[in-house]
């Protein structure tokens, strides 16, 4: 049975709805309607209002259908929701389906040269004469298609009433403050704007009012966050190829590094970053320079990640610091490759033959992507070994709010590296892999020592203490075991569950990552239902007893995923058999963000089952 | 202990740094006996100790192998990785970047480098690493007991694999042309060019690859086969007479002019060719391939410094790296000051 959402039926019998509503802008791939998006999407955000923004797009450069939603919560529920309150259509391609999907008594925005009916009267359609107004513009033929898109940013601008003011900022902000796109755009945005004032009559009841609920945050996307946590957490190496959603977070990393990064002195880099052949070289550099004492990352998504991945297990092996972002995107094979999915994390967990084991991080919020990333570098170093962030393209490619960046709180960790004066102190006796400290990490020494005792042999084959090859029985069965006890040594260094706990919970909603916002406002209806729930987002892999104690606690424990498997909720009942019969999995990919109303509906059904 | 308390017939021989050669060498080899690979190990030891170089400022690297596993049989006192199969370039590169004072040296093989490894290889050289990149070319995967690598001979027959039917790859003609600053071939059964070449490699100021034919005792030894010692020794075409000379000394006078090249190398030093019947530049890139053709169509194996260009921009001259090795920069060199962070988040603000 579909469960109404009580809230939304309650706000649309009054006569205006005052943020709280969702626009989606269809238009043309590579019609420069990015630009316009993001210009309306951070105007809103100016404006004080709650605001996300998310690009539904096709894997393709021009000339194929993409969508951007934009979503206005007064209340901060900024996660998907599948139904547009505002359509805006730009492309001939999709505009029948486009009219088809608006909701009763939605807002149809279009440009008026297409030649299709208007076919519903249960909507308000505004025609935008779109090409008729960028004839009007002084500016060269060859610039009129890319500033098209600024018709329908102005119109929709004086229709639900974004600030004009804030429209320009936000343009500032996309042109890095350039005074000529800015002028050009926003003079198209004004013309429009204008036009809309004289011959639209408002009849629909969407509309903004400024409020004072951005007031000292931040609207960025998870791989520029990650880019900037990394740097901040003094990223010395960077390989990568690019695939589609990590390419930004690298192409971030080469954009902010040559401003943060330079010796103030020289002027020379204190970085390196290359664009490598493949993924099979981009993570034998990374490797190269983590055993070389450098802070070494890579970024990819889950194709690349199948080709780094005899490396990574050679880096397990022979202990090597590195961090890899993956992004995740749809899988099997290119499977989607522009759309969002959570379906890499059993891969990741068990990457690599053999006996493996990977340290996981799991962000989930943009916060957190600038957090996890200057904090992987500390535990890939502490702990000697690969560190997996597992972030997705709906972090990784849309907007979302944030608090401010937060400058990393503890100097940074090194971890056991032996220079020339500590051999020095130790008169040259030293072994790679001798467990000194009883916490299965060995010290180690880097390239570049001089001390004639520093040297040591890195290999992926069976190895003593001392670094030497080895085939002896009792020296492998040691090694993989002292690898396994600092597997337990790191537990308590990782990032424990965040929890939100309600007085009288039985149930508790299990996630990790992008769907949060989902969540929240899924948890604020279920409450309205009578449905009281706790809310529990893990962090980071291996789990900890913590993880454990936590989910115990509770009759039902729902374990929500992008993916088809229940990937999550596998793990959880692989490492605590016991609370099995506790979990239930919700787990659903079809390749678009998590939305509030799916949950709910089964969730709902699933306690009312319980009754 | 002072000198004195040695025997009087134990003379200590250091080099002008006061090592001697015991401190360049590496574990026993546990290659086969008379496997070319392991005289190339020599020549790697005699040419470091020769050119006077701390092992510490040399880091070795290798890719998957019986040529791979040789790295631990010179230079203990150098850091050293054996990585992936094929996937050494890149290994290199990342580990290199950590202090660009140092020198690496990768040993590779034919099945390493002409089959899995080629894309690596080619781009190791589209950068210009400055990398010796050694290939011991025997023409036969050895360490899985023999079968036929990518350079092994059109119709050469192996006991249990029958007669290969395609053509070989030539890795000295893949590297020239792949831009390679650096291309040499030598075989393993002549020390002396193998040791002048890796001293030459040495002071190259980018990528230089030499192509060392070293037969293998075991599984291709064959004695009308490329690579086989017989084949070798009848077939080999020095191009020239070799001597490198670091800047330091003053022997070049003891050449005749009218013989010899003087190549200069970065640093200053300069390597000498002598050339043998034809007057042959190895600056002249066309004259390079030219010559590889020819060995080809003759079917005879040319030795010595195919190709140098010590001009090219190596990837240290590109990324403009401040000259404290990477590695040891300190936190505050790494980490942003606090207000870099606080401006960027007014940018991000509403």
């Amino acid at each position: 049975m579909e469960i109404k959402l009580q809230i939304d039926e309650q706000l649309k019998t009054e006569s205006k709805i005052i943020n709280d509503f969702s626009i989606t802008v269809a238009t043309v791939n590579g019609s420069g309607s990015q630009t316009s998006n993001a210009a309306i999407l951070r105007a809103i955000f100016k404006m004080g209002i709650p605001v996300s923004g998310k690009n539904i797009f096709p894997s393709n450069i021009q000339g194929l259908p993409t969508w951007y939603t934009i979503r206005v919560n007064k209340d901060g529920f900024v996660a998907r929701k599948r139904e547009a309150d505002i359509l805006v259509a730009m492309n001939p391609a999709t505009f029948v389906k486009d009219l088809e999907s608006l909701i009763p008594g939605g807002a149809f925005f279009y440009a008026d040269d297409i030649r299709l009916a208007i076919t519903r009267d249960d909507i308000v359609a505004y025609p935008m004469p779109v090409k008729h107004l960028i004839r009007q513009v002084d500016i060269p033929a060859y610039l009129r298609d890319y500033v098209a898109n600024m018709v329908y940013v102005g119109v929709l601008a004086q229709m639900i009433g974004i600030d004009l003011e804030k429209i320009r900022q936000a343009l500032e902000f996309h042109f890095k403050g350039k005074a000529k796109p800015v002028e050009i755009n926003f003079g198209v945005v004004s013309l429009a704007a204008e036009w809309a004032k004289e011959n639209l009559e408002k009849k629909d009841p969407y509309l903004l009012q400024p409020m004072n609920a951005t007031s000292g945050l931040i609207l960025t996307d998870g791989n520029t966050a990650a880019a900037l946590g990394a740097i901040y957490g003094g990223v010395q190496f960077v390989s990568w190829y690019p695939i589609t959603p990590a390419t930004s977070l690298a192409e971030n990393l080469q954009q902010y590094l040559p401003k943060l990064r330079k010796d103030p002195e020289t002027g020379k880099n204190t970085y390196v970053v290359v664009q490598a052949e493949d993924e099979l070289a981009a993570i034998g550099m990374a490797i190269g320079a983590g055993w070389g004492g450098l802070r070494a990352m890579s970024s990819t998504s889950g194709p690349g990640l199948s080709l780094m991945t005899e490396y990574l297990g050679l880096g397990y092996f022979a202990e090597v610091p590195v961090v890899v972002w993956d992004i995740q995107r749809v899988g099997p094979s290119t499977g989607l490759p522009t759309r969002t999915a959570q379906g890499d994390l059993t891969f990741v967990a068990f990457m690599g033959h053999g006996d493996t084991q990977n340290i996981i991080l799991m962000p989930g919020s943009v916060n957190e992507c600038f957090e996890f990333a200057w904090k992987a570098f500390d535990l890939a170093e502490q702990f000697q070994t690969p560190v997996i962030v597992l972030s997705d393209l709906d972090f990784g490619m849309n907007q979302w709010m944030g608090r401010p960046f937060e400058y990393p709180d503890v100097p940074m960790n090194r971890g056991k590296v032996l220079w020339e004066e500590d051999l020095e102190k130790l008169d040259g006796k030293w072994a790679r892999y001798l467990d000194i400290d009883g916490d299965g990490i060995p010290y180690r020494t880097v390239i570049g020592n001089r001390h004639p005792k520093a040297a040591y042999f890195t290999r992926g084959t069976g190895h003593d203490e001392y670094a030497n090859y080895s085939e002896d029985p009792e020296d492998w069965h040691a090694l993989l075991n002292r690898l396994k006890k600092k597997f337990e040594t790191f537990k308590p260094y990782l990032p424990q569950p965040v929890q939100e706990k309600t007085e009288g919970a039985k149930i508790n909603l299990v996630s990790f990552g992008s769907t949060e916002p989902a969540i929240q406002e899924a948890r604020a209806h279920l409450k309205k239902q009578g449905i009281t729930t706790d809310f529990t987002r893990l962090r980071s892999y291996p789990f900890t007893d913590k993880v454990k104690e936590i989910c115990s606690h509770y009759e039902r424990n729902y374990v929500i995923e992008i993916n088809r498997d229940g990937q999550l909720h596998q793990l959880l009942r692989m490492h605590f058999p016991e609370l099995a019969s506790k979990m239930i999995s919700y787990a659903y990919t079809d390749g678009l963000p998590l939305t509030a109303k799916q949950l709910v509906d089964f969730i709902v059904s699933k306690e009312k089952q319980d009754e | 202990m002072s000198e004195q308390a040695l025997p009087t017939d134990v003379r200590v021989v250091v080099n002008s740094i006061g090592l001697t050669k015991a401190d360049y060498r590496g574990n026993p080899s546990t290659l086969c006996q008379g496997c070319g690979h392991n005289s190339i190990s020599s020549q790697i030891i005699a040419a470091c100790y020769e050119l006077n170089l701390y092992p510490e400022e040399i880091v070795k690297f290798s890719g998957i192998g019986c040529s791979s596993k040789s790295l631990f049989y010179f230079l203990n006192r150098s850091f050293g990785f054996n990585g992936l199969h094929g996937r050494m370039p890149s290994l290199a590169t990342g580990a290199l970047f950590a202090d660009h004072t140092l020198r690496g040296i990768g040993v590779s093989g034919d099945g390493d480098t002409a089959s899995i490894g080629m894309g690596q290889f080619k781009h190791l050289l589209r950068r210009n690493m400055r990398l010796v990149y050694i290939v011991e070319n025997n023409g036969v995967y050895g360490l899985t007991k023999g079968q036929f690598s990518a350079t092994a001979d059109q119709g050469l027959e192996l006991k249990s694999h029958g007669i290969n039917p395609y053509m070989p790859i030539d890795i000295a003609w893949e590297a020239l042309v792949g831009h390679a600053t650096f291309v040499a071939r030598s075989f393993a059964g002549d020390p002396k060019q193998v040791k002048e070449l890796i001293k030459a490699a040495l002071n190259h100021n980018g990528v230089a690859v030499l192509d060392i034919i070293s037969p293998c005792v075991t599984f291709n030894n064959v004695d009308h086969a490329t690579h086989s010692y017989a084949w070798g020794k009848n077939h080999e075409t020095a191009l020239h007479e070799l001597s490198y000379v670091p800047r330091a000394e003053e022997i070049l006078l003891e050449y005749d002019e009218g013989e010899t090249r003087e190549v200069e190398l970065h640093d200053g030093s300069v390597i000498l060719l002598r050339k043998l019947g034809r007057d042959y530049d190895p600056t002249n890139r066309e004259a390079a391939i030219k010559v590889l053709e020819e060995a080809n169509s003759c079917h005879c194996l040319i030795t010595g410094l195919i190709y140098i260009d010590p001009n090219q921009p190596s990837m240290w001259d590109i990324f403009q790296l401040t000259d404290t090795p990477l590695n040891r920069l300190k936190e505050n060199q790494l980490r942003p000051p606090q207000e870099t962070l606080a401006e960027l988040n007014r940018v991000f603000q509403a």
